[in-house]
């Protein structure tokens, strides 16, 4: 039904442009509006819609004098890879697309990326964390979010301040994106000096966690870092509870980034930390664009819902890609790849900048995860900001129970 | 198969549309649209040979396809090797794994046969994601370098251009190859066994035609073209993860396209394949239908499967008897 | 050395559960020869019909097994009059596909209705922990339950009047109606009995890990291994199938990585069909 109600509203923006029949910039994009990515990548389509609706009421955006509204034409990709080149190729050469947003998912990015490249068009890329992406020789990618690999490190960091002989259990989803995490976290352990007792990947779809669970209690471990995407992470932050693992600190990938993990109860969410890309209370000196409480705000007042970094994610792609246009001054590809390849400021999600090395171009070095925490305030749980320290509204609460 | 039937030019004269029409025109979108539906065409046909010719369901089909495509992506990426040669090899490891698989699980019937298959599949899927050395969960990914060389090197635009249509190119070969084989099979002796055992496999057995072996080469077969289609496929894509490689719903799909389109024909499941396929194109790109693509696809294949068992092509020679022996 | 036997008895626990499931699918299968690829859907149907009730009466979980079994009941007649009865006398590959195809348009419903979101039933027993171990109260109950309705399912097969006539039609189905037993209605019902208990299952299973639209069909793919371990159209085998596939579960991953347990998994299933084409537990050969 939401679906149903999100497309119809979606067709009524769509049809805006063409009635109003003005100068627009169109920006194509696919979204999973159906399959296992549905929930993530509609989060993030919902911030993409915010900053369109901001845009828009403000005129547009200005180049060479004139004002141009933005457009977005979308298709649904089905959370799967086999249509994307299809819909990209038929975004940038029939429905004469000017810049792109990519897909949800690491995976289905690296396949449109190869239309992208092909053409020239720039694609902003959100909701693809892996580092692999950008290592294949690109020139047009410009990555959003913090890179796989640096995910956990804020976290690793703040257990090692509060008990710097932890054992730490690596339990991880065995896909791309978490595996990439993990394997960063796995060498940036090792160099702080925090010892390993356990690391495993289980199968995706897997709702089972005893077994893991059990070998992870086995191996005497005092924390457990990793997860995966939404589904396995809150199932495993819930059989954790039940099972009554001894653990003094678990810190999971996504799902306790979700407002909706909070429904898991006091009990089984409580003092579970998460990395998140964004957290509303990390307050961050912008240099153009919109405040993270304005942001908050807005979001609030037109979804009824707290944005999930998914979705601020998505509303930073469009401020970071107005910005490079209005300093390229022009809707020309090359001039707008230049600008962004120059960027290296602080807006709202974090601090932005890509790298410009041909050997991983298109990587976001400028921008830190964020630790937040699920903290039982007066009987509700609220989500802190536990690292960095400068970033902080609560300090962690360890251990666990 | 002999040129003096009019089949033989139909197929002719569709390939030349397929190969012809988007290069003539240079429509990028067509030649994307036409190639996906290139790929279900091939995977039908070749699973027709199983399911219409042979009478087994292989459920597990789509492992074909995406163990052609890592054994291909592999080669190019790790070993270096050339696409054409990659592609090759991966035909031939699968069709050869395919009769080691095949002697054993062919001495089941029906159901269980079909079931074999689905563990097959969901066995090697989960098998290929421990496997570090193809990539484990992570999967393969080609450097854009590769695709650009592949393409005759120098600028990105137009190397990359000639990759996608020489992709496109070879693909529709793959599916003339696969309409031709069934139509070669289907006219020879080789073939007749094959319908031997699909109406009755004991009678098969006692009248000469050596089960076992047939059964095993045509598992074979059915797998080698799907092989190389799916070496070309992954290459083109830039990577290559066993969850869209190894997807059981694609399975399923080919076997609906074999069935809407009439399975034991050779027009049929074509037919079939373009139909279902362009139908998914486009309700993917309609707003309120994509949310329904799944229902509707159901519903087809129920009321095909209730009311029109032989599919289209079913009903088609139904009506019109004179056309089985024009269009197979 | 108590992780491996805590683990193994987690995976009795579970297993008990995974066999109920397969219990429904094993009972259409042998008693009318038809692999009901609803299966994953009714699964699923259970889980989001408990989720439903406990959220709108409160009622505990346990308690809405009866509603759920209802309405598994009704669904099950229901899918049976339309995709079923008109393809049950065709070649087995018909009914699959039929019975595939009411599949995709159920999920299709489902993810249209609820899209891909983790739904959650809240209702936390209290279990048992022994040495570091917990066994939660949700684990044992689902087994109990699960093993309190294959019981009852064979006493009402063994010593009912309608249970004997689904035994009867299963048997021979003409011989069954020149005896006067009404074989249609009979078959409907033993269909909507084992959708029912597939329903069933998925309640038990709803209240032990959260679940989504498309998660009935990672349930029916173990359905497919437990029925395989236990012999088609077998219930009581259906059921030891479970136990066995959790105990192998629980039992094996304390030594290898949990990852790999899916490969081992398939190709038992794979390797029993080839030499044990009748299950583990067969009594006497049936083909």
């Amino acid at each position: 039904m939401r679906t149903l109600i999100l497309t119809g509203l979606a067709a009524a923006v769509l049809a805006f442009p063409a009635v109003a029949g003005q100068d627009a910039i169109t920006i194509g994009l696919t979204v999973s509006e159906t399959g296992a990515l549905n929930v993530d990548s509609t989060a993030q389509m919902n911030g993409f819609r915010l900053w369109q609706e901001q845009v828009n009421e403000g005129g547009g955006i200005s180049v060479a004098d004139k004002k141009y509204k933005v457009n977005f034409i979308s298709y649904d990709d089905q959370s799967k890879a086999d249509r994307v080149q299809q819909l990209y190729s038929r975004l940038i050469i029939q429905d004469d697309a000017d810049f792109l947003f990519s897909p949800y998912s690491s995976g289905l990015t690296s396949t449109a990326a190869i239309v992208s490249e092909q053409y020239g068009k720039v694609m902003i890329t959100t909701g693809a964390a892996e580092d692999k992406t950008y290592t294949l020789g690109n020139k047009y990618l410009f990555q959003m979010y913090a890179p796989a690999t640096t995910y956990l490190r804020g976290a690793l960091d703040a257990l090692k301040e509060v008990n710097p002989g932890a054992k730490v259990a690596f339990a991880y989803k065995d896909d791309g994106f978490s595996k990439a995490v993990v394997a960063g976290a796995r060498v940036y352990a090792e160099k702080i000096g925090l010892a390993k007792a356990f690391d495993e990947a289980y199968a995706p779809g897997t709702t089972d966690f005893g077994p893991i669970i059990n070998k992870v209690v086995a191996s005497g471990a005092d924390a457990i870092v990793g997860g995966g995407h939404y589904a396995d992470g809150a199932t495993l932050a819930r059989q954790l509870f039940d099972h009554k693992a001894p653990l003094s600190f678990i810190s999971l990938l996504v799902a306790p980034d979700s407002p909706k993990f909070a429904e898991l109860g006091e009990a089984a969410a409580g003092n579970i930390t998460a990395p998140s890309q964004w957290a509303p209370q990390a307050a961050y000196k912008v240099a153009f664009g919109p405040e993270g409480t304005a942001f908050n705000q807005s979001y609030r007042r037109k979804y009824n819902t707290e944005p999930s970094y998914h979705a601020a994610g998505g509303y930073a792609a469009g401020v970071v890609l107005q910005r490079a246009i209005e300093q390229a001054d022009s809707l020309d590809g090359d001039k707008v790849t230049d600008a962004l390849n120059k960027i290296d400021n602080t807006i709202f999600f974090g601090h932005v900048k890509f790298a410009v090395d041909p050997a991983n171009h298109g990587l976001q070095i400028g921008h830190d995860m964020v630790i937040v925490q699920w903290q039982n305030q007066g009987g509700t749980l609220t989500k802190e900001v536990i690292w960095p320290k400068d970033a902080r509204t609560k300090p962690l609460v360890y251990p666990l129970h | 198969m002999s040129l003096s039937k009019p089949f033989f030019w139909i197929l002719v004269a569709v390939v030349a549309v397929f190969a012809s029409v988007p290069g003539l025109t240079n429509n990028v979108a067509l030649r994307e649209s036409l190639l996906l539906s290139a790929v279900s065409i091939i995977l039908a046909s070749n699973l027709n040979l199983m399911i219409g010719f042979t009478g087994y369901v292989n459920f597990g089909n789509i492992v074909f396809f995406g163990l052609g495509g890592y054994f291909g992506v592999w080669l190019v990426v790790v070993a270096g090797v050339n696409l054409y040669i990659a592609a090759l090899t991966g035909g031939l490891m699968v069709s050869f794994i395919a009769f080691l698989f095949g002697t054993g699980i062919l001495r089941l019937r029906g159901a269980f046969f079909a079931l074999a298959t689905i563990g097959i599949a969901e066995a090697v899927k989960a098998f290929v994601s421990n496997f570090e050395p193809w990539g484990g969960a992570t999967g393969l990914y080609l450097p854009l370098s590769t695709l650009i060389e592949f393409g005759g090197g120098g600028k990105t635009r137009i190397a990359m251009n000639n990759t996608m249509w020489t992709v496109y190119y070879l693909m529709i070969g793959i599916m003339a190859a696969s309409l031709f084989l069934s139509y070669w099979i289907k006219r020879s002796k080789f073939g007749l066994g094959l319908f031997a055992i699909r109406e009755d496999e004991e009678a098969a057995a006692v009248l000469g035609v050596n089960t076992p072996r047939t059964k095993a080469i045509i598992y074979s077969v059915s797998g080698f073209l799907p092989a190389l289609a799916g070496a070309f496929y992954f290459f083109k894509s830039g990577l290559i993860k066993p969850e869209e490689a190894f997807d059981l719903h694609r399975s399923i799909e080919a076997i609906v396209m074999v069935m809407l389109g009439g399975q034991g024909s050779i027009t049929g499941p074509a037919v079939g394949a373009l139909l279902y396929d362009q139908l998914r194109g486009y309700l993917l790109t309609d707003p309120v239908l994509s949310s329904f693509q799944l229902v509707i696809a159901g519903a087809l294949l129920l009321a095909c499967v209730l009311f029109v068992p032989g599919g289209l092509m079913g009903w088609i020679y139904g009506r019109w008897p004179a056309l089985r022996g024009i269009l197979e | 050395m108590f992780g491996i036997l805590a683990s193994m008895l987690d995976g009795v626990l579970v297993g008990a559960v995974y066999g109920l499931a397969a219990i429904g699918l094993t009972l259409i299968w042998g008693v009318m020869d038809v692999i009901n690829l609803t299966h994953g859907a009714m699964i699923t149907l259970g889980m989001f019909a408990l989720y439903l009730i406990f959220v709108k009466t409160g009622i505990m979980p346990y308690a809405a097994l009866v509603p759920v079994a209802v309405i598994g009941f009704g669904f099950g007649l229901a899918v049976y009059w339309t995709s079923v009865h008109r393809v049950i006398t065709r070649p087995p590959l018909m009914s699959l596909l039929s019975t595939f195809a009411v599949n995709m348009v159920l999920i299709g419903l489902g993810t249209a209705l609820w899209s891909t979101d983790l739904y959650n039933v809240n209702y936390s027993v209290p279990g048992v922990t022994v040495q570091g171990f917990t066994f939660t109260g949700n684990h044992i109950l689902a087994a109990l339950a699960a093993a309190l309705i294959a019981a009852g399912l064979f006493v009402f097969l063994q010593h009912t009047r309608e249970g004997k006539a689904i035994r009867a039609v299963a048997s021979n189905r003409r011989a069954a109606e020149l005896m006067g037993v009404p074989s249609t209605l009979v078959l409907s019902h033993a269909f909507a009995l084992g959708i029912a208990i597939a329903a069933v299952s998925g309640a038990l299973i709803a209240t032990l890990f959260p679940f989504d639209v498309l998660k009935g069909s990672v349930y029916e793919l173990k359905s497919f291994v437990v029925c395989v371990l236990g012999g088609l159209g077998n219930p009581a085998g259906a059921l030891m199938g479970g136990v066995l596939l959790g105990l192998i579960e629980g039992g094996v991953t304390p030594f290898i990585q949990v990852s790999w347990v899916p490969v081992i998994e398939f190709v038992l299933f794979v390797l029993i069909l080839i030499a044990f084409p009748n299950g583990l537990f067969a009594r006497g050969t049936r083909r």
